[in-house]
């Protein structure tokens, strides 16, 4: 088990005022594709790609919501805290 | 040979032409003949290679272009679009096929989700163009890009085609499809470009051909002799010398005042409106607080918004508009079921009766931010069709404390009885795009209806009139915050009908200005005579025309 920590999830809900449309979709994204290892979204029973647009946009996440982060492979922990304390920042604040 | 079409503003340009290339037809629907595995790789490098080459047109163009064409390089590039790519080449569809669907796909899916991502799915659809291109070997369809300036010739031009557009190399817009209200003409206003929109046949002129553009007439003169083209290059050039008329208020030749007013939609646009010599807002559209909601803001955020807009104008006009919901910006938490009519629905004043406390939510936040502030704030209530409904606006806008209570004039119900409206409030603003759509029943988003949509049409024009009546009678201001308040010559004839004041789009405040100065009152109202004596829009138009041109341009 020492070394085998490869699977990480996450469940937060949703800070931006306005959910994860549009800018915040794209920041997440970016920083999902910039991981390296594969990232998971999930809300309700539907799962995408966390590094695609499109996936991330279709889910339809609006403030509040909750939602899964899952990662797998090296970092994968680390990955997940990143991600996760991105969703809960309120992007349209800035 | 001539074209005749609506103009945008008075401009006069000439120059060369070059057309919006089509779009490409739908890629055929044929099982593929080179086998899955050499489709999947062609369409991995049409993708790949798209999404590079606008993000080196995006480091190219910078500013918001960039943001707008880095969001579509993602999307070239996107795993879950390749992922469905890929499935349908293994069901058995060639490259281009696969590629089509799969965008239409997601595009249908954003333009379902309404708003800001309803629009997104513009960029899908040219990110889509842009693949199937390359993979077909043809040429991009999409925004002429010359190192001169040119005339650009268009059926109609799309927001994301305008983000892309070069303004500095476009001379004038020359579109086959829309209206006074259509993209295109909002855009040729806000950038004061010369324009001329629903030109039917302005896609048969070739590309290069020289042509005269004169908005004020409505005219594109194709190929002119060299005694047309030196006339033109004179009166461009004699126009430029006009000392331009400096920023000030509002008025006629005679002296009388007419208020200009800038029409807003966010607190970011204020200080570019009073730069530009807006006396104040004669439309604060409020949807922008609302839109991408799934609840209505609290009364602290809108405060806070008010508070920052009025703030900008202090001592000065500031009419607020309720929400307008419905028809072309519905939102979630008012306009819930779907309607066959939705211009005929529930929408305006009729939604915010529905949810009741929005609207007092609203009423309160802008009399909170209208104690805080030196502003003069007017407050109106949006498509109100009826007597009934102006009483119970006002009564509920002055118990939250709101000292001038108007009415939006939208619907003919509401001019025809404008006497008996404006008894019960304080002021009227017409909105001459709906007032249009409504009593020409042509729907303003339909492009097949689209030349029904002119302001100058007289039965329109009467209306204004009866607005225009009552207010004078009452003692009530009138104003104008509609498309037809830009459009210089039409903004004199407003007046002559009795509107006090206009509110644009900040950028055709000078255009107007320059214009109102050259009639008197006496002028104006023998203008807006003239129109209502025509028989069309047409003929209202090129009658006022001549009766301006007459003593004025023989200097």
């Amino acid at each position: 088990m020492m070394q085998g920590v490869l699977v990480a999830e996450q469940t937060i809900r949703i800070a931006s005022a306005h959910g994860l449309h549009a800018r915040p979709a794209s920041i997440f994204t970016q920083a999902a594709g910039a991981a390296g290892i594969p990232v998971h979204l999930a809300k309700g029973a539907r799962s995408v790609n966390a590094a695609s647009i499109l996936g991330v946009i279709s889910l339809g996440i609006d403030h509040d919501d909750e939602v899964t982060v899952s990662a797998e492979g090296e970092n994968a922990q680390q990955v997940v805290d990143e991600l996760v304390a991105l969703l809960s920042t309120d992007f349209d604040e800035k | 040979m001539e074209l005749r079409g609506i103009g945008i503003g008075r401009g006069l340009a000439l120059g060369p032409v070059l057309r919006m290339p089509e779009p490409l037809p739908e890629p055929a629907d044929v099982p593929s003949t080179l086998g899955a595995d050499a489709e999947k790789e062609r369409a991995t490098a049409a993708l790949a290679s798209t999404a590079a080459l606008i993000r080196l047109r995006g480091e190219r163009a910078g500013g918001t272009a960039k943001d707008v064409l880095d969001a579509q390089s993602f999307m070239a590039e996107d795993p879950t679009l390749s992922e469905d790519v890929t499935a349908r080449i293994e069901s058995g569809k060639t490259a281009e096929r696969a590629v089509f669907e799969a965008f239409a796909s997601f595009r249908d899916l954003l333009s379902g989700m309404g708003g800001y991502m309803g629009e997104r799915a513009v960029d899908l659809d040219d990110v889509s163009q842009r693949v199937v291109a390359n993979l077909e070997g043809v040429a991009v369809p999409g925004v002429p890009d010359p190192d001169y300036p040119f005339v650009l010739f268009a059926r109609d031009l799309a927001p994301a085609d305008t983000a892309l557009l070069n303004l500095d190399k476009i001379i004038a817009l020359v579109t086959s499809d829309g209206g006074p209200t259509s993209h295109t003409a909002i855009l040729a206003r806000e950038k004061s470009i010369v324009a001329i929109v629903g030109a039917p046949d302005a896609l048969t002129v070739d590309d290069g051909t020289v042509v005269i553009v004169d908005a004020a007439a409505g005219l594109v003169t194709i190929d002119p002799d060299e005694e047309a083209l030196a006339a033109t290059r004179a009166r461009i050039a004699e126009r430029a010398a006009e000392v331009a008329v400096p920023v000030g208020p509002g008025a006629l030749a005679d002296g009388t005042a007419v208020p200009l007013l800038a029409n807003l939609g966010s607190a970011k646009g204020a200080a570019e409106a009073v730069e530009l010599g807006a006396e104040g807002v004669g439309l604060f559209r409020t949807e922008f607080l609302f839109l991408d909601a799934t609840t209505a803001p609290t009364v602290a955020e809108q405060q806070k918004h008010y508070t920052r807009l009025l703030e900008a104008f202090p001592g000065r006009k500031v009419v607020v508009r309720a929400l307008d919901a419905g028809a072309d910006k519905p939102l979630n938490f008012l306009n819930a079921a779907t309607e066959e009519n939705p211009a005929l629905g529930l929408r305006g004043l009729r939604a915010l009766r529905a949810n009741e406390q929005i609207l007092r939510d609203q009423l309160t936040a802008l009399a909170a931010a209208d104690a805080a502030t030196e502003a003069d704030v007017w407050v109106m209530a949006p498509m109100v069709s009826t007597v009934e409904e102006t009483r119970y606006f006002t009564r509920i806008a002055r118990e939250v404390g709101l000292k001038t209570v108007g009415v939006m004039v939208e619907v003919p119900s509401s001019a025809l009885l404008a006497d008996r409206i404006l008894a019960e409030a304080d002021f009227a603003s017409i909105g001459t795009n709906d007032l249009t759509q409504y009593t020409l029943a042509a729907d303003r988003l339909l492009g097949s209806v689209a030349a029904f949509q002119d302001p100058w049409h007289p039965a329109v024009l009467r209306l204004v009139g009866e607005v225009g009546r009552a207010g004078q009678t009452l003692g009530k201001p009138v104003g104008i915050c509609g498309e037809a308040a830009a459009d210089p010559l039409l903004a004199v004839v407003l007046v002559g009908l009795g509107a006090t004041s206009l509110s644009m789009s900040p950028a055709a405040l000078a255009g107007v200005r320059a214009e109102l100065l050259r009639y008197t009152l006496a002028q104006a109202q023998e203008f807006a005579e003239l129109a209502l004596a025509a028989n069309s829009a047409d003929e209202a138009r090129a009658a006022v025309f001549a009766a301006s041109n007459a003593p004025q341009l023989h200097q």
